[in-house]
């Protein structure tokens, strides 16, 4: 019997490349919306100083040793800061209004709290700490109050005493590692928000950068960039145990938070006054509203909406161009694909360059070669979380079990890889669609239009109140995209999970591997801060 | 063993090591065209082990069916059997498979799902099927390479007595020379010419198997003294374990 019809085709892939297909349709219907234009008449020549900047650093930098030392001073005490209050909130994490609280906490970027603080307390290191360290507790205690839920509470009952000594002698021990594997990783994530701080003022790293390369000196942003890369790449030895206990003491020491700070208790109420909406502020009269109205409409029409439009279009393509990008650069550090450990080698090294680059610089590099519009932030942020995918599928795929007669090479990626790896890819994509989103806040402080544009535009005009409404509009489309992305992991996309009680001897001749659909309860494979913290490996 | 025909692989006074640890020594060991040799003894003794390592000998010939199939969840039993044959086409013609299957490709495939009693099962994906129809797809898919020399390692575990002996009958028919490792040893007397037993690090037995019984098989290991010292209660040959 020939069969000259082929069934149909049933298998718990179908819905992961529908996913797949709903982001390339999203990307699509972004694309009449996504202006380019290029400006730069000449970008070669931009390009010839760049190169030539790059391979001759200038490390003779005025006030670099100053500004590495405020970037590591915000970056510590607000982690530190962060985590202790965090660690506090974890512990009442599920009280009513907490949690909720704390998603708020955690939807405004750290540029738009500096901004915010910056009109309480100035260009003071509190700025720069508390801007960090107000988004980096409520995820901490997000993160934390996972953790120690997820602590095994067995050895725990077995203590006798009252909940704290069982907490003590037993929860945290346990805990602990994952604790301050997590504490490190949000370190490295402080380090480089610290140092995009520069960008609104503070004298950090970023704030040098930002002088060189608005005049274009390319030798003084390499070094710059070189010594932050260093930076990170070190991290493992100076962020960790008595060092990092030191540099703490030291910072504080040499930078006190709470220096240089004028209390004005008077400003509160000013500032208050300068949040509120500006027809609400005088006396309450029948056309209050009508004011109210014609506040609203413009800042509607001109800002908020084409910001919004803007953020989702660039999020959109920029999510498209990061997978597609992956999807191409993780078999450069696949064993199965690239068996040569030395060619795996420049890959890593490769990739680590690409993600350890702040977004905000390769949007820089593109705003001078390709001039303003939407197009430069699609490169950087596409770039950049392209790298961080990559990396994190690479990983996964060095901890798959492939048979001993595996195919090689291409064969081995669409008929190995990609198939096992894909619900894992998929999971990261959503994070970092969160992610990006996010950060375009950044590319605002660039001009790029954004959201973030609009916010940074009202606090230069000293118009608070459009600023804050702009920024709870961010707010509330960081939480939208938060739960989405939430609610498509948890999908039941598997159709195994249907089949899997009819099927009591299955499960252990399964592959138990990472990244196999099958193994994650029908759900695609959950994020968990171990995920994060590859990332910065 | 007196044989001029030249051996499918062949070892001398050989030590294999596993996670550290020397689980054979002084191994000396030929197969040549044409046998079928079971390998038995207690889980754990390093029978998989050696199946691996004279696999690594022969790479390329063998069609292999390892005891953790390796196989992707997510794609149909159709693909995860069509990738045996990934090295014998084209990249294009592999990716063409992927998007739509061509129906000589799915007739091959089908040819050796049947007679195991997977052709209906071809459509659906891996994660969709109990243990036992997965080992079946792992035995499909080596046996459409075709190749004359079949290395399995417990191939036919996890099915029932009879459907057992009736599929491991099948792949000794379609392959010339058959290595299996297997704990069942009337599954071993009744189907293979010749038994390889190992205990405690090396081959206690090495015989036709017409010259054996499964229980003088089985004495031999429970007999063996420092097995006996190490544990009182010997374990019945079971099932392996097939998570390791």
């Amino acid at each position: 019997m020939l069969a000259t019809t082929l069934p149909p085709f049933d298998t718990s892939a179908r819905p992961q490349w529908q996913s797949a297909l709903v982001i390339l349709l999203a990307a699509l219907v972004c694309l009449p919306w996504f202006d380019v234009e290029l400006a730069n008449t000449q970008p070669w020549s931009e390009t010839k100083r760049l190169l030539a900047g790059l391979v001759r650093p200038q490390f003779a930098i005025d006030g670099l040793f100053t500004a590495i030392g405020y970037t590591l001073a915000v970056a510590l005490q607000a982690v530190t800061a962060a985590a202790l209050f965090g660690f506090l909130l974890a512990n009442i994490y599920n009280w009513p209004g907490v949690t909720a609280l704390m998603t708020v906490l955690r939807s405004v970027h750290e540029i738009f709290w500096a901004l915010l603080i910056l009109q309480v307390l100035g260009l003071s290191q509190l700025t720069g700490v508390l801007a960090l360290a107000i988004p980096y507790a409520a995820t901490f205690a997000r993160v934390f109050a996972e953790i120690l839920q997820e602590t095994p509470s067995y050895p725990s009952r077995q203590i006798p005493g009252g909940n704290l000594s069982r907490f003590i002698f037993s929860t945290l021990p346990l805990a602990w590692p994952r604790l301050s594997t997590y504490f490190r990783y949000r370190l490295e994530c402080a380090l480089r928000a610290s140092v995009v701080l520069g960008f609104v003022g503070l004298p950090t790293l970023g704030y040098l950068l930002e002088g060189y390369l608005k005049q274009g000196s390319y030798r003084e942003v390499t070094a710059l960039l070189m010594l932050f890369i260093g930076l990170v790449l070190v991290q493992r030895w100076w962020a960790r145990g008595p060092v990092a206990w030191g540099l703490l003491l030291v910072s504080l020491w040499w930078l006190p938070p709470l220096a240089g700070v004028a209390w004005q208790p008077s400003l509160f109420g000013q500032l208050l006054k300068d949040f509120t909406p500006a027809p609400l502020r005088g006396e309450w009269s029948s056309d209050t509203l009508a004011q109210l109205w014609h506040w609203f409409v413009p800042l509607w029409s001109e800002q908020m909406l084409p910001g919004i439009a803007n953020t989702l279009v660039l999020g959109q393509l920029a999510l498209l161009l990061a997978g597609a990008l992956a999807l191409m650069w993780f078999p450069l550090v696949s064993p199965g694909c690239v068996p040569s450990l030395w060619t795996r080698r420049l890959g890593h090294g490769f990739l680590v360059v690409m993600r350890s680059l702040p977004e905000i610089l390769l949007a820089f590099f593109g705003l001078i070669f390709f001039g303003p519009s939407l197009l430069p932030g699609v490169l950087a942020l596409g770039l950049h979380n392209a790298a961080i995918l990559a990396h994190l599928v690479g990983t996964y795929s060095g901890e798959l079990n492939l048979r001993a007669d595996a195919p090689t090479g291409w064969n081995c990626y669409f008929y190995e890889l990609l198939p096992r790896l894909y619900g894992q890819f998929l999971s990261f994509t959503l994070y970092r669609w969160e992610t990006i989103l996010r950060e375009t806040a950044i590319l605002g402080m660039l001009g790029i239009p954004t959201l973030g544009f609009f916010i940074d535009s009202a606090f230069e005009d000293f118009r608070l109140d459009r600023a804050v409404l702009l920024i709870a509009a961010s707010a509330v489309l960081n939480i939208v995209a938060e739960r989405l992305a939430h609610w498509l992991r948890h999908r039941k996309t598997d159709k195994a999970s249907q089949h899997r009680g009819r099927n009591p001897e299955g499960q252990p001749v399964a592959e138990s591997g990472p990244g196999q659909v099958g193994g994650h309860g029908g759900s695609l494979p959950d994020l968990k801060w171990d995920d994060l913290r590859r990332a910065s490996r | 063993m007196a044989d001029n025909r030249s051996a499918v692989c062949e070892l001398h006074n050989l030590s294999l090591r596993h996670g550290g640890n020397t689980v054979l020594s002084g191994v000396n060991l030929r197969i040549t065209p044409g046998e079928v040799v079971a390998l038995v003894g207690e889980s754990g003794c390093g029978k998989s082990t050696l199946l691996s390592h004279l696999r690594a000998l022969v790479a390329g010939q063998v069609a292999w069916c390892p005891q953790l199939p390796g196989l992707v969840p997510v794609r149909s039993a159709f693909h995860n059997i069509y990738a045996g044959t990934l090295d014998q086409h084209s990249l294009l013609y592999n990716l063409r498979q992927l998007v739509r299957p061509s129906t000589t490709e799915w007739q091959r495939v089908l040819d050796v799902a049947e007679p195991l009693g997977i052709g209906g099962l071809l459509p659906k994906s891996l994660d969709q099927l109990s243990g036992g129809e997965r080992q079946r797809v792992n035995i499909a898919r080596a046996c459409i390479q075709k190749r004359s020399i079949f290395f399995g390692d417990e191939p036919v575990s996890a099915l029932d007595e009879f459907q057992g002996e009736r599929v491991l009958k099948m792949i000794i028919e379609r392959h010339h020379t058959c290595l299996l490792v297997l704990h069942d040893m009337d599954l071993a007397l009744s189907c293979c010419d010749r038994v390889i037993g190992i205990a405690n690090g090396k081959i206690v037995v090495d015989s036709p198997a017409k010259e054996l019984k499964a229980a003088t098989l089985a004495s031999i290991f429970h007999n063996h003294p420092v097995e006996v010292a190490q544990d009182p209660q010997p374990r019945r040959f079971g099932r392996p374990d097939l998570s390791c």
